[in-house]
């Protein structure tokens, strides 16, 4: 599986620069890695108001259990929540926060 | 996150009929409830084209909300007999092939009661292996276990005994045993300190223990996850060389006398009887629809199709999230009105901040057209996809839609929600695949205001048609069904939605049928006319498909269930089955991807005279579809393409081809036999929408676009642009009644 470069800040600049992509082929590899990693627990986000809000959550371990909405965590950019799904993901598969 | 929620008995009504319209709200003291059309599902504030029209109706106004329960998990049970009422010594036996042994406790045979603990049950404990428990009715119970867990996806015998003269209470699980492997038989006796054991007056039931909603209806908990086969209930302690005497004969009774029940599931496949073959005729039912047409403990591998061979599918696979009808009490019935005219509608509840709209279909009054065009809604397509969990279930989700995970609230709660049932996309909570989904529920994802798939992105159609002034009945896909060719033959043309991917064969037919006689098919969409379906003839309202062989099927089928069990046909790719889709509209599935959507080129076909009534207002080199809300483009999410070999009609004119797919576009596993490094948009020449016309001998055609995204470029630039023109050009010349004339 490909390995995240954590020091690799060129890459996180580039997807700030352009969260929606198409990505380099480097970029895209890191942002497939970041979209495999398992259900449990994975960041994701939530519409809580048709293109207007997101809000960020966490996927819960089982089935018929409640996930965990981060109701601090609020956007009003989509764009804005997706990099906080990169940063998270990315510092849990390299232990570093990009931001 | 959701206040209020409700469905329908029917989806599609006609004028004259009632429905009855079922209400739950979570929190909620009070809701609203009025009558809308739906005009325009898509309410993405930026782009300003929702629309719904209120409508006079007499249920409108206040109501009482309460929160109805939903009994979700499968099982069978049989009414309480003087054949099960005067048992004192017993053996239970059965068949089974549990899937999920260590989840807690299940109950496999039970006559059962909890409070004051009665009756016996023989079940799978919490530590997986299996156990048989006894109550005298007043409290006291005993229970036995082997203490040997259960493996998963193996074949055991079980049993269960009570020597009512001995005192002793007995269980035996002897695998199935396999050469390459060692499982372990079990059992164990002990004494029993209880005076009797109660006749508690319940039902028998299979694969759970009995429950009660807070509504008072009867229902089951504590499922069982797995396949149960040739229960037998004996009224005699027997030894296990009895046991195993009775469990390999198919008729046991013949030969022993003591026999109660000899249940045979293969019986009744397709329905939710369940037949007793034994002497009492303790007959039953099955609860939730549990999947049938399965392979038994006996299956040999020598056939396939459980119609051949029923003797070797007599199991029943049961799932603790099997759900066919909700069961909820109807809050307000509706009575639709005769000169109501034919579209898609809701009821719209309101709950505090929350709103919902539970959709329905009124079609023209029956035995009548209001319009010479039918939009023909993908029912069958919403009901594949109702309640869809893949997002929330499957890893690769966003690797394969390229998009990070973004839930609506109605994901949110299904998430909270098991009880409400999954799609036919999703694999129950044993990781096998769902093949069936029931419209008999609130669906989270047929609604206006929901996200664009199946239902939602049809009113951008619906919306274009009305912003155009094109008059148009509704009809759906169970209409279709159920009365065939002669539903279609009044009107002009028929157009689809963006994605009528199932097709059951009476609906094939029809439609067929419909463009042999002088039928006009106007396919607005992409991946149309994919999948083998089947209704239930018996259980209204449900779904079934098993996906056989390949194609997108997003999880694997059973090896040797691929027979339906509704119709004994094969399911599976009509393509696989010797009908593909260009064979009917032209083209037919060829790539998928969610990323960007490609935009149609001309091509030299365009310029031919038959097809110039296509491209009236049309520049010659001018791209279209270069814009949409689904990809930035009109061809896109899922595409079709022409290919002679598959059915293509050789008069076809492919007059536009798409371009600009994307690197995360991939062909469809049916398109290629082998994996290469050349499967994607941007590389592979056979990735493309190929905008499609035809005539017929009748004086009718047939065109497509081949693009799931078509629609949703319809309401760019307030409906005015060339996908729109494009597609106004085709519907007002398949509504003149001049025939087409065929080539040549």
């Amino acid at each position: 599986m490909y390995d995240i470069d954590p020091s690799r800040t060129d890459l996180v600049a580039e997807f700030r620069k352009n969260p929606g992509g198409p990505y380099s082929s480097e970029l895209a590899l890191v942002v497939n890695r970041l979209r495999v990693m398992p259900m449990t627990d994975r960041h994701i986000l939530v519409c809580t108001r048709r293109g207007r809000q997101w809000t960020l959550a966490k996927m819960p371990r089982e089935r018929g259990t409640k996930l965990e909405l981060y109701e601090d965590r609020v956007f009003d950019d989509y764009h804005e929540g997706t990099w906080e799904l990169f940063r998270l993901r990315w510092k849990t598969v390299t232990g570093e926060d990009p931001a | 996150m959701k206040k209020v929620l409700g469905y329908t008995n029917a989806w599609s009504v006609t004028p004259g009929e009632t429905i009855r319209v079922m209400v739950s709200t979570y929190g909620p003291e009070r809701y609203r409830a009025d009558l809308v059309r739906v005009i325009c599902g898509d309410d993405e504030p930026d782009r300003d084209i929702y629309r719904e029209e209120e409508i006079e109706a007499p249920f409108s106004g206040e109501y009482p909300g309460r929160t109805q329960p939903i009994g979700a998990g499968s099982y069978a049970v049989v009414p309480d007999s003087p054949s099960l009422a005067g048992l004192e010594s017993f053996t239970v036996q059965a068949w089974v092939w549990p899937t999920t042994p260590g989840k807690g406790e299940q109950g496999l045979i039970t006559r059962w009661r909890d409070d004051p603990a009665g009756g016996f049950a023989l079940l799978i404990d919490d530590s997986g292996a299996l156990a048989m428990r006894v109550g005298d009715g007043r409290g006291g119970v005993v229970e036995i276990g082997t203490g040997e867990p259960l493996a998963a996806r193996r074949w055991y015998l079980v049993s269960g005994s009570y020597d009512a003269a001995a005192k002793e209470l007995s269980v035996r699980q002897d695998p199935i045993m396999s050469p390459l492997e060692s499982l372990k038989a079990a059992d164990a006796t002990r004494e029993v300190e209880l005076s009797a054991i109660a006749d508690v007056g319940a039902p028998l039931m299979f694969a759970a223990f009995p429950a009660t909603l807070s509504t008072g209806k009867a229902a089951a908990q504590r499922h069982y996850n797995g396949k149960i086969d040739r229960p037998r209930l004996i009224g005699r302690a027997l030894s296990a060389a009895e046991g195993l005497a009775v469990a390999w004969d198919a008729m046991p009774h013949e030969r022993n006398t003591q026999v109660v029940a000899a249940w045979d599931f293969s019986r009744d496949i397709g329905g939710d009887a369940i037949s007793d073959s034994g002497p009492n005729g303790l007959h039953g039912r099955t609860v939730n629809v549990p999947s049938r047409g399965c392979k038994g403990h006996n299956w040999s591998g020598a056939e396939q199709n459980w119609r051949h061979l029923p003797q070797e599918y007599g199991a029943i696979h049961f799932h603790d999230d099997d759900l066919y009808d909700a069961g909820w009490e109807a809050d307000f019935e509706y009575a639709v009105p005769n000169d109501l005219r034919s579209g898609v509608y809701a009821v719209r509840l309101r709950a505090d901040d929350d709103e919902w709209y539970v959709t329905f279909f009124v079609r023209p009054p029956r035995g009548t057209t209001t319009s010479k065009l039918a939009f023909l809604a993908s029912t069958a397509t919403y009901m594949a996809y109702a309640n869809y969990h893949w997002m929330m279930h499957e890893r690769y989700c966003e690797a394969t839609e390229s998009f990070w995970t973004t839930l609506d609230k109605g994901d949110v709660f299904l998430q909270e929600h098991n009880e409400f049932g999954l799609s036919t996309y999703d694999t129950h909570s044993d990781g096998s695949g769902v093949r069936y989904a029931s419209r008999l529920r609130p669906v989270l994802n047929m609604a206006p205001k929901t996200p664009l798939w199946s239902f939602n992105p049809d009113t951008h159609i619906l919306g274009w048609l009305e912003e155009k002034g094109i008059e148009y009945d509704v009809i759906t896909d169970e209409d279709l069904h159920h009365e065939g060719v002669g539903l279609l033959d009044s009107y002009r043309a028929v157009l689809t939605g963006t994605h009528p991917e199932y097709y059951t064969t009476p609906m094939l037919d029809g439609l067929r049928a419909y463009l042999a006689r002088r039928g006009r098919l106007i396919y607005l969409g992409g991946n149309g006319f994919i999948w083998r379906c089947a209704f239930s003839p018996e259980m209204p309202g449900m779904l079934e498909l098993r996906r056989a062989e390949d194609g997108i099927r997003y999880r694997d089928e059973e090896p040797g269930e691929y027979y339906l069990e509704f119709t004994g046909e094969f399911g599976g790719l009509w393509r696989r089955l010797g009908m593909a889709p260009q064979a009917l509209v032209g083209v037919g599935t060829v790539a998928v991807g969610f990323d960007v959507s490609g935009y149609y080129r001309r091509q030299e076909a365009s310029f031919d005279p038959r097809a110039g009534f296509i491209f009236e207002g049309i520049g010659a080199d001018e791209a279209i579809g270069d814009f949409g809300i689904l990809g930035g483009g009109a061809s896109g999410s899922e595409i079709d393409a022409v290919n002679p070999m598959l059915g293509t009609p050789s008069h076809a004119l492919v007059v536009a081809s798409s371009e600009g797919h994307s690197a995360n576009t991939y062909l469809v596993p049916d398109e290629t036999g082998f994996h290469h490094c050349a499967m994607d948009g941007a590389q592979n020449p056979d990735i493309r929408a190929d905008m499609t016309f035809f005539e017929t001998p009748g004086g009718g055609a047939v065109f497509s676009v081949g693009s799931i995204a078509w629609g949703a470029s319809l309401p760019h630039n307030g409906f005015d642009n060339n996908v729109a023109r494009i597609s106004e050009n085709v519907v007002r010349r398949f509504l003149d009644d001049t025939p087409f004339p065929m080539p040549g």
